[in-house]
């Protein structure tokens, strides 16, 4: 069985819950986690590979508790020609990867830091911030 | 005694190649290092700059007739609506205007991913763009309808008008509500955690002259990366000097410019089409302005820095749409230029949506084109309405 790439994205109030637990408790699932972070609005973001027959069940589980899954897309870019580096996106992306340097006020993306939860392609006002299947 | 310039003495020494010019950043090291009377003295010309989502803005074009000839009641462009209640071929295509069918905030937030202000980026390109007109036919005017296409070239005038823009300064928005929400000052996350600004402080044209000193109709500008000049004052001009509660001044607030322009000489670097989702498409403006050092007076205006200008912090869940008075207080462009701001006792993530490296660059623009002696700066018709003759906003009766 193939292991499936997924995106949870959690809001304050999720971030608590012990879901990975339960997804191993529960739902015998095999769980290896790509990347993981919590900011500090406590908003949380994990990227999963999750292998097991109860997959559809731990993630009607996840869903039940609050937390948006999404299917993992291999990355976003930013379309340099299109970015005015207005900096709009930077206190929507959680981890930062979107980011002012001072005292230029030039805006940056490290995509090592991006977790694909892609909140910058719809905020950015340009429509800068393209999503890499 | 003090230094006193005219605006022919400031023209004269810039066709000589004489003219010592500088961006407000640069004058404000300037007047670090030597003082308030030497800047006078030796700088002529101080630019300044903001590229920045100005709704207010749109074009007059005039598409030339057809055989038949026809009024055009109703024109479409690329399916978004003109306004075309003006003599025949005729209209007014505004930037925050939508296609015909758009699904605007049905499917809530909406992405508005197209618009006027997209459409007159199109046309800057020189893309060619769809035309769709009816009319009711005249004696005159017999044609009812036609369907062709255009490039801005082909066309007679395209001529940027933008009612409102520039604004001196700007709130500083948040969102004390426990949802997000979706407004022209970008998605504002719920419970107080990030706050926007849109101004590009001591960079920002109207910061630099607070009382309209030098700024007046007919004053020379850089607009949408071409030629352009103050027509006007612009709508809901309202030129004040902000206070807080122990009436500190907190710098000015409240100007607003009408501008004018060829768009056929602009680029699309510097107007460029956006969308703020849940709310609307809009056009992206850069816009700069020369202030000419006159004297002292207006050194000490040009100089201010972010530290000494300040922005309104406004909720946007309640007071702003509701119209209710007072805000939370005020914040420096200091403060937020370091990505945090303090409001009611909590620290707030703050981002722009004013670009600044782009008002330092339409700055540095303007100020190669007046060194360079292709610019020269004007002394207005008419300086507008300011502080001192206290415009207050009026309010529709409901």
């Amino acid at each position: 069985m193939a292991p499936e790439r997924i995106v949870l994205r959690f809001t304050p109030d999720t971030t608590e819950k012990p879901v990975i637990y339960r997804l191993v408790k529960d739902y015998d699932l095999v769980i290896n986690i790509l990347k993981a972070n919590i900011n500090p609005q406590k908003e949380g973001t994990l990227v999963l590979e999750l292998t097991g027959e109860k997959y559809q069940q731990g993630i009607e589980y996840l869903r039940q508790e609050g937390v948006l899954v999404q299917p993992l897309i291999e990355g976003i870019t930013r379309n340099e020609q299109l970015c005015t580096m207005c900096g709009g996106c930077t206190d929507i992306c959680p981890t930062r990867a979107l980011y002012i340097e001072r005292p230029s006020m030039e805006v940056f993306f490290n995509d090592d830091k991006c977790i694909v939860c892609q909140l910058c392609v719809k905020a950015c006002p340009m429509h800068a911030m393209e999503v890499r299947f | 005694m003090s230094t006193e310039k005219t605006y022919a003495e400031i023209n004269e020494k810039i066709k000589n190649g004489k003219a010592v010019v500088m961006t407000a950043e640069e004058l404000i090291a300037f007047v670090e290092e030597k003082g308030f009377s030497r800047a006078t003295q030796e700088v002529d010309v101080v630019t300044t700059g903001t590229f920045s989502p100005m709704c207010s803005s749109g074009a007059f074009l005039n598409f030339g007739h057809s055989e038949p000839r026809i009024r055009m009641q109703r024109v479409w462009l690329n399916d978004i609506e003109a306004y075309a209640g003006l003599a025949a071929v005729d209209a007014y295509i505004g930037a925050t205007q939508v296609p015909e069918h758009d699904p605007l905030n049905s499917n809530y937030p909406g992405e508005f991913k197209y618009g006027g202000g997209h459409l007159l980026q199109e046309l800057v390109e020189r893309k060619r763009v769809k035309l769709k007109a009816v009319s009711y036919g005249t004696d005159c005017y017999p044609r009812q309808e036609i369907e062709t296409s255009f490039t801005i070239d082909e066309i007679n005038e395209a001529i940027l008008f933008n009612p409102r823009n520039a604004y001196q300064n700007y709130n500083c928005a948040v969102n004390l509500s426990s949802r997000t929400i979706y407004t022209y000052m970008g998605v504002l996350k719920p419970n107080l955690s990030n706050a926007h600004y849109c101004s590009a402080g001591q960079l920002s044209p109207l910061l630099k002259d607070p009382y309209f000193k030098t700024i007046g109709i007919g004053t020379r500008i850089f607009l949408g990366g071409g030629v352009g000049y103050v027509a006007w004052n612009g709508t809901q001009h309202f030129p004040s000097i902000q206070k807080d509660s122990t009436g500190r001044e907190l710098g000015p607030a409240g100007g607003t410019l009408a501008l004018i322009g060829d768009l056929k000489q602009m680029n699309s670097q510097w107007l460029r089409g956006a969308s703020f989702l849940g709310y609307g498409a809009t056009l992206a403006v850069g816009i700069g302005l020369p202030i000419p050092i006159l004297n002292e007076e207006i050194t000490n205006f040009a100089a201010a820095k972010d530290k000494d200008l300040y922005a309104p912090i406004v909720d946007y869940s309640d007071a702003y749409p509701n119209r209710k008075p007072g805000n939370l207080g005020f914040v420096s462009y200091a403060e937020l230029k370091t990505g945090e701001i303090l409001v009611n006792g909590k620290k707030v993530p703050a981002a722009p949506l004013s670009s600044y490296p782009g008002a330092k660059k339409i700055a540095g623009t303007l100020k190669q084109w007046i060194s360079d002696g292709t610019f020269l700066i004007t002394e207005p018709v008419k300086l507008l309405p300011n502080f001192n003759d206290q415009i207050t906003a009026n309010a529709l009766k409901s």
